[in-house]
């Protein structure tokens, strides 16, 4: 059968994601795929999924889903209320749903991105080799919306009882340090500028999304006025635009760019990029 | 001959800087050259204006392509042999005037320059199948005001470069025309881009039915 789950809500943003589509960025295409992958592992592992199972990304408000089928779930990254019907369930467990029940993810208690796994694997078209949405490009599927039916794929060929043990809870806090390798355009900006970056406070703005987190603190001042042809962009670099307020980039990131990146952040620091809220203090560590 | 210049970017990718466009197209065709030959393994290899990046990349193996990359032997005309594409295009866009007066020829004239040039993809950007197309020999600046709708097909100029929107988007592109029948993007075919890196191109005028 198909469409096993109905999105009774979808929330703020829910999207289908996995390993994205890395190896077709020139061609322009994004790499895409779950923001932070470590969650996204976790909750697939949870269920005995393969790591390249899709599962739902979740933002920041929850989403209310409906079992058309018997179903195994788990729900990691951003801590959460996890219900089913009216009755609690565990966050960073598997959960079990049979035919109707709803599963009430909450609004996250810390971080931004749930994941929701289903055993099995969220099913969909492939684009490139993924079914992740990719919101910058548009590729892969459009964002969930209320009322969509979502398939899962059949199960019956991964090890039966392989569920993971049940994952540590997890908190993102308020303050985070964000691990940076200088380069390759850190010379772009001026001297002073980057030997005051270890030390300057920054905050998370708003304008925050799949493509990237900016950042809003004391100007990072150009050095130069020139302008830099465009180049390659990987995944967590922190592009200085001139108004000196950094983007860090996210798996949704243009594949060039023309503004200097002065450095890139490791792939942990990442992660707690992906699940920083709007509002929280980021410092960089300048990695040796 | 400048030697290209090499920086390291993160923990697994290295950015290759060359002296003009030519050097970045051949070391481009080089790279992936000895990514097939299996002489390293990359998970995107992505050329741009005037630079490569070799991204995804173990971090011992980055170390040697950083030491090694500058002093490759690399062949000047790599793409002899490269894939070629007719696009059909319709001269009727609406920055045609704009175009002609920046050049100081007529609109008619316009459209022979650009079918004459021998165009080369030197990298693709901006959305997915966007070619930049290198080799028009004519520079032309962006609009002053981007454009919030341009259809998917229209072929532009901007700076050094011609393109063709695969599909709409805003753009600040000067529109001289549509490309007719071509199918710039499908994520069902295989290669989903009709122009990839590398591939020469050439403008074919096609006259209103």
């Amino acid at each position: 059968m198909t469409g096993e789950i109905e999105v009774v809500a979808s929330g703020v943003l829910t999207t289908i994601q996995d390993l994205g589509r890395p190896g077709h960025a020139h061609l322009g295409v994004p790499r895409s795929g779950a923001l932070d992958g470590s969650a996204h592992r976790l909750a697939n592992g949870l269920v005995g999924n393969p790591a390249s199972s899709a599962t739902l990304e979740v933002t920041a408000l929850g989403c209310v889903l409906r079992a058309r089928a018997r179903i195994t779930v788990a729900i990691t990254g951003a801590p959460c209320e996890v219900h089913v019907g009216s009755v609690a369930a565990p966050w960073g467990a598997p959960v079990r749903l049979g035919v109707g029940q709803f599963l009430h993810v909450g609004p996250a208690t810390s971080g931004v991105r749930t994941y929701v796994a289903v055993r099995g694997g969220i099913d969909g078209p492939l684009a490139l080799g993924s079914r992740a949405a990719d919101l910058l490009s548009g590729l892969g599927p459009r964002p969930l919306a209320d009322g969509d039916l979502v398939d899962v794929v059949d199960s019956l060929d991964l090890p039966p009882t392989r569920f993971g043990r049940p994952a540590a809870p997890a908190h993102y806090p308020g303050e985070i340090e964000l691990s940076i390798t200088l380069g390759p355009r850190h010379g772009w900006l001026t001297a002073d500028a980057v030997a005051r970056m270890a030390g300057t406070t920054f905050t998370v703005a708003d304008r925050s999304n799949r493509v990237g987190i900016r950042l809003a603190g004391p100007a990072l001042a150009h050095g130069r006025a020139d302008e830099l042809a465009s180049e390659g962009i990987v995944l967590g670099a922190v592009q200085v635009p001139p108004d000196g307020q950094p983007v860090v980039f996210l798996n949704d990131h243009p594949t060039t760019g023309g503004y200097p990146v002065i450095g890139v952040i490791d792939a942990p620091g990442i992660a707690a990029a992906a699940q920083a809220r709007p509002g929280t203090t980021v410092r960089f560590r300048i990695a040796p | 001959m400048t030697r290209p210049v090499v920086h390291r970017v993160g923990s697994d990718a290295l950015l290759v800087e060359l002296p003009d466009a030519d050097a970045t197209r051949a070391l481009y065709a080089e790279v992936l050259r000895r990514r097939a030959a299996g002489e390293f393994a990359a998970v995107d290899v992505v050329p741009a204006a005037v630079t490569v990046l070799i991204d995804g990349v173990d971090e011992r193996e980055r170390d040697a392509l950083v030491a090694a990359v500058p002093s490759w032997p690399v062949p000047t005309s790599p793409f002899a042999a490269g894939r070629s594409v007719l696009v059909p295009v319709r001269f009727d866009g609406p920055d045609l005037p704009d175009v002609a007066q920046a050049w100081g020829v007529d609109a008619s004239e316009v459209a022979k320059i650009v079918c004459s040039a021998d165009l080369t993809v030197a990298f693709c950007g901006f959305s997915p199948g966007f070619a930049y197309l290198a080799g028009l020999g004519r520079s032309v600046p962006r609009r002053l005001t981007p454009r919030p709708y341009v259809p998917a097909g229209s072929v532009a100029l901007a700076g050094d470069y011609a393109g063709i929107y695969p599909r709409s988007s805003p753009g600040g592109w000067q529109i001289i025309g549509t490309a007719v029948d071509v199918v710039l993007w499908d994520v069902a075919r295989e290669p989903a881009a009709l122009l990839e890196p590398g591939v020469r191109v050439t403008f074919v005028a096609e006259h209103a039915a």
